[in-house]
């Protein structure tokens, strides 16, 4: 095989971990990850002619340490700082092979703390996206340019800043703790969200579905999931994350037009992927907590997934759900799509009721799902020519071109009805 | 994309009913499946039970032929799966070569994609998702 390609693969799998490890050695995510990538270039050079290593991560991991040590040599014989002396010694120490091992016990921890470092609230949205699918999913920035589809240069300027951001700023190489702990956590969360939702409804570029980020996503989240099983908002977004990604194969048509929930195939839908979702569910459920946003909302894809066929789906239920997400985290958009669900329990007008009111929303005013869902609702009730417009209204604010082409397939489609 | 990683213990063939490996083993085996969890590529996993506890439905001319295990001719045989979620057949055979085995075979096969094939055997296999997914499709509501 391939030796480059076996590097790439092992890289995804040990890079997490080994950069986690020697953050909480040099407790600065910038210089351990130039350590990390010493050891990976060393890697390039050295295992095409010996051979992969039996233990590669423990390899990348001795390799990283000794270019620690000598870097801290030479800045210690350059400044003679005290601190870094003794940072010296703590090395050395952790360089006798058996440490490998008892590092071992600490690396979910790591894990955990990089995540909550990548995440910190220092650090701008965008940031933290760019670093987090850097340090913890093991993607270049090439791949990480492709995936947001911005220039190569921006993204690695990103991912600089942040780094630098981090350091200046002295963030701790630590899990929060108390009252902090659950704010840190929903800010992971959203990280990890954010980068699923690019993948699974992308925000710009040709292409409306982006598997490859969403796997990344959900394998994020599985970690997390077991770094901290106690925490049921965690599983609630793994549920989340299953169900919707069980849906993919169904939501894209033949010639990449968006399929719309109620119109997808379901024998399409990923039972494998519905399955853990539903287990996930059954974790929050077991950890006794009264569901969070993630968890209400999975709660809510699960009626979809349960459902065999869409008059299967139990609405009310559904409805039920919504009230609670919204009493949580009241929202516009959650409004908007308790509208839909109240739309099919109890029919078009009731939900059609619920959008007027939404329409004078301010920041609704250019969320092109808020015309496309009353004209959903106008058609069905047979008002094809106010429908049309709010096809067409939505067919503008969209800036995907797939989602645009079905909108104006629709406003087409009222504008014969309305004819007739 | 997706992997099975088939694992086909030497002497398994040969194994007499109820047969299981020792705790020692399990106990290395569920360190690596955790390793497998905690890293998010485990989609799921199963063992079997060997051979010897089941039984061949050979074809031969279009004619089914009942035998019941253990089965002479048969060099390997497997003895459980994992499928995996990773970004690439090397990634794959990177997990795989963890495995804490120690005479045994582990063979890393891609699973198959609707995506894979050409299109007229897509329109043979119109089906197939329907029939995973054990709900009423399209043919046979």
């Amino acid at each position: 095989m391939d030796t480059h390609r076996t590097i790439e693969a092992v890289w995804r799998i040990e890079s997490p971990r080994l950069i986690a490890g020697l953050t909480r050695m040099v407790r600065d995510v910038g210089v351990a990850e130039d350590l990390a990538q010493d050891a990976l270039v060393a890697a390039l050079e050295q295992w095409p002619q010996s051979g992969v290593p039996d233990n590669p991560g423990a390899w990348l991991m001795a390799t990283a340490k000794r270019r620690a040590i000598d870097r801290f040599r030479r800045s210690a014989r350059l400044e003679r700082k005290l601190d870094e002396v003794g940072r010296e010694l703590a090395l050395k120490e952790m360089v006798v092979p058996d440490m490998v091992s008892a590092l071992d016990d600490d690396l979910g921890d790591d894990l955990l703390r990089l995540m909550f470092t990548c995440c910190h609230p220092v650090l701008s949205t965008e940031a933290r996206v760019a670093l987090t699918l850097r340090l913890l999913g093991g993607l270049s920035t090439v791949e990480i340019a492709r995936a947001f589809v911005v220039p190569e240069a921006t993204i690695a300027q990103r991912i600089v800043r942040a780094k630098r951001t981090l350091s200046e700023a002295h963030v701790p190489f630590e899990v929060p703790r108390g009252d902090d702990l659950a704010i840190r956590l929903s800010s992971v969360l959203e990280v990890i969200y954010l980068i699923f939702n690019e993948g699974y409804s992308a925000t710009s570029g040709d292409d409306w579905l982006r598997p490859e980020l969403c796997e990344d996503a959900l394998r994020l989240g599985r970690i997390l999931a077991e770094c901290v099983s106690q925490e049921p908002e965690v599983h609630g977004l793994v549920a989340l994350m299953e169900i919707q990604a069980s849906r993919s194969r169904a939501r894209v048509g033949p010639s990449g037009e968006p399929i719309l929930l109620m119109n997808q195939n379901r024998a399409q839908w990923d039972q494998l992927l519905i399955r853990r979702g539903l287990a996930a569910l059954e974790r929050v459920e077991r950890l006794g907590a009264s569901f969070g946003p993630y968890a209400l909302q999975a709660a809510i894809a699960a009626c979809h997934a349960r459902a065999l066929t869409p008059e299967d789906t139990e609405w009310q239920r559904m409805v039920a759900l919504y009230d609670a997400l919204a009493q949580l985290t009241p929202s516009p958009i959650i409004e908007l799509n308790r509208a839909v669900a109240v739309a099919m329990a109890f029919g078009p007008q009731a939900g059609l009721d619920l959008v007027d009111s939404l329409v004078s929303e301010p920041s609704l005013k250019n969320y092109h799902l808020l015309p496309s869902v009353r004209g959903d609702f106008l058609s069905k009730l047979g008002r094809y020519a106010e429908a049309r417009t709010e096809f067409e209204t939505a067919a503008e604010l969209t800036r995907n071109a797939r989602e645009q082409n079905l909108l104006l397939e629709r406003a087409r489609l009222c504008a014969v009805l309305s004819v007739g | 994309m997706r992997f099975m990683m088939l694992m086909i213990p030497k002497g398994y063939e040969t194994a007499k009913p109820g047969a299981m490996p020792t705790a020692e083993a399990v106990a290395a085996m569920m360190k690596y499946n955790e390793s497998l969890h905690k890293a998010g590529v485990l989609l799921a996993l199963d063992g079997l039970h060997p051979p010897s506890m089941g039984t061949r439905v050979t074809f031969a001319g279009g004619k089914a032929k009942v035998t019941d295990g253990p089965f002479a001719e048969a060099k390997e045989v497997l003895g459980g799966y994992w499928m995996i979620q990773v970004k690439s057949k090397e990634e794959a055979v990177e997990w795989a070569k963890r495995c804490p085995g120690d005479d045994c075979i582990v063979e890393v096969r891609q699973v198959q994609e609707m995506s894979d094939f050409p299109d007229d055997v897509k329109k043979a296999a119109a089906g197939f998702s329907e029939l995973q997914s054990g709900k009423p499709g399209r043919g046979n509501a």
